[in-house]
């Protein structure tokens, strides 16, 4: 498993995130971001990807 | 031991290129030339949280991975040069790298303003870290800031210096600020929301010539009018950082053209193996729309060229078959851009600046609202304020 942290004090919700990770950033019906905090090891390709397409940079993987 | 691929530039482009060679199999030498002192660092807040806080390098710096500890950045040195022929770049220290692959990611800087006085303290441009710390310390409650240039750069400041306590007046050249990405309509309400923030705005004119002894005073605009200036913000557009490949066969008319392959293109349009270009310095074509090619200043875009870039120039290391693959694959990444101006939420996919008309797709103008953007009756792009997951819905149709 690897952990996914959000730093929601950066995050300003743009959404990027949710499309190179579908299944761990979703926006919800008030347009703000959630997370699963915990993923399976597959995921890491996607969630490295979704860092990098952060704008404010907010996305970590914590090892 | 093989030549290094050579980037030059080391802002995001020159990072995200780095990291994706190494994601896609390279392992060779990779030396990134970059003519600021900094490791690469996130832009995006520059014109907001930079100038708004004490920011410093480390909060936002790019974090460094693993796969990229042994790349040679050597920072705060320019290419002045380059030998696509012999494969050699030239460094202002007088340094010659040797390269196997080029890859230039130069990027932009800002115009600024041609009058006579130019030596003048207080004029600044929002482009670098340093450029915006700068900014930062002359953004005093009270001062009177002067902003020429409407666009996203110059309005974002504007929402920054309000909040700061400054008084602000945004001088552009258009009807309307935003005016191309916007829309008639939607750059309308943002000015009318700038308004209401206590914004004051000078269209249509231009600044024409600067006052002041040592440090800039007042601004003559030239519609007669000269306005009083403690800090000027100059915001007008940018230039493609290309002078140091000029006598290259390479088409520099604005950037460095490529193909869909991010291969830099000879001046008879057949492309470079070797010589790549990515990012905001590169003009490439997009299908999705049409076969003009274009240079794209979003922030998305050097993480999505670099990545295109470094499947083709793995795939020739490994095989012409591979190349032919590959470079045959079609390339058309979604344009998007945000932009946050007081607690307005502007986000868009697509190229909306394209559009002949906008229409309000969703929501309420006055409030929260969704633009669709049209080029001949064909969607171009979409546009919200707030909104985030309407706008969303529609991001498939740029693919």
């Amino acid at each position: 498993m690897i952990k996914v942290n959000v730093d929601m004090a950066k995050c300003q919700h743009y959404g990027q995130c949710v499309f190179e990770a579908p299944d761990v950033f979703t926006l919800n019906a008030d347009d703000k971001l959630e997370y699963v905090a915990e993923v399976d090891d597959s995921e890491r390709a996607n969630v490295e990807a979704a860092i990098d397409v952060c704008p404010m940079q907010a996305i970590f993987i914590v090892d | 031991m093989s030549k290094p691929v050579v980037i030059v530039g080391a802002s995001m482009g020159g990072l995200r290129m780095a990291e994706a060679l190494r994601r896609f199999g390279y392992a060779g030498p990779i030396t990134v030339i970059g003519d600021e002192p900094h490791a690469p660092y996130n832009r995006p807040p520059l014109s907001k949280e930079v100038l708004a806080a004490e920011v410093s390098h480390e909060a936002v710096a790019f974090p460094q991975r693993p796969a990229t500890a042994d790349v040679n950045w050597v920072l705060g040195t320019r290419a002045v040069s380059a030998d696509l022929d012999h494969h050699t770049v030239t460094d202002s220290n007088g340094e010659i790298h040797p390269f196997g692959t080029l890859v230039v990611a130069t990027g932009l800087r800002p115009k600024r303003l041609h009058v006579a006085n130019s030596e003048l303290a207080g004029r600044h441009a929002v482009r670098t870290l340093d450029d915006a710390i700068a900014l930062r310390a002359d953004l005093q409650p009270g001062a009177k800031v002067v902003i020429v240039g409407a666009g996203f750069i110059g309005c974002e400041v504007a929402a920054t210096a309000r909040k700061l306590g400054c008084e602000v007046t945004i001088v552009g050249p258009g009807s309307l600020p935003m005016l191309r990405p916007l829309g008639h309509e939607l750059a309308a309400e943002m000015m009318r929301r700038h308004v209401e923030q206590g914004v004051t705005f000078r269209m249509k004119t231009n600044a024409v010539d600067l006052v002041g002894e040592t440090r800039v005073t007042a601004v003559v605009l030239d519609d007669g009018t000269t306005l009083d200036c403690d800090v000027l913000v100059e915001s007008i557009g940018s230039h493609a950082n290309t002078e140091w490949l000029e006598g290259c066969d390479l088409d520099l008319s604005s950037g460095v053209l490529t193909d869909s392959s991010m291969r830099a293109l000879r001046v008879d349009g057949t492309p470079w193996e070797t010589v790549f270009a990515i990012g905001d310095v590169a003009r490439f074509p997009n299908p999705t729309f049409g076969d003009e090619s274009r240079r794209i200043e979003h922030w998305n875009i050097p993480t999505d060229t670099a990545k295109r870039a470094a499947q083709v120039i793995t795939a020739g290391f490994q095989s012409p078959e591979d190349l032919e693959r590959v470079a045959s694959e079609r390339f058309a990444p979604i344009p998007s851009f945000w932009s946050d101006q007081y607690d307005n939420h502007l986000l868009a996919y697509g190229l909306t600046a394209l559009a002949d008309e906008s229409r309000l797709l969703d929501g309420d103008i006055s409030a929260d609202c969704v633009f669709g953007y049209y080029r001949r009756g064909e969607m171009v792009g979409v546009c919200g304020i707030g909104l985030r997951s309407v706008v969303q819905g529609y991001r498939a149709a740029f693919a």
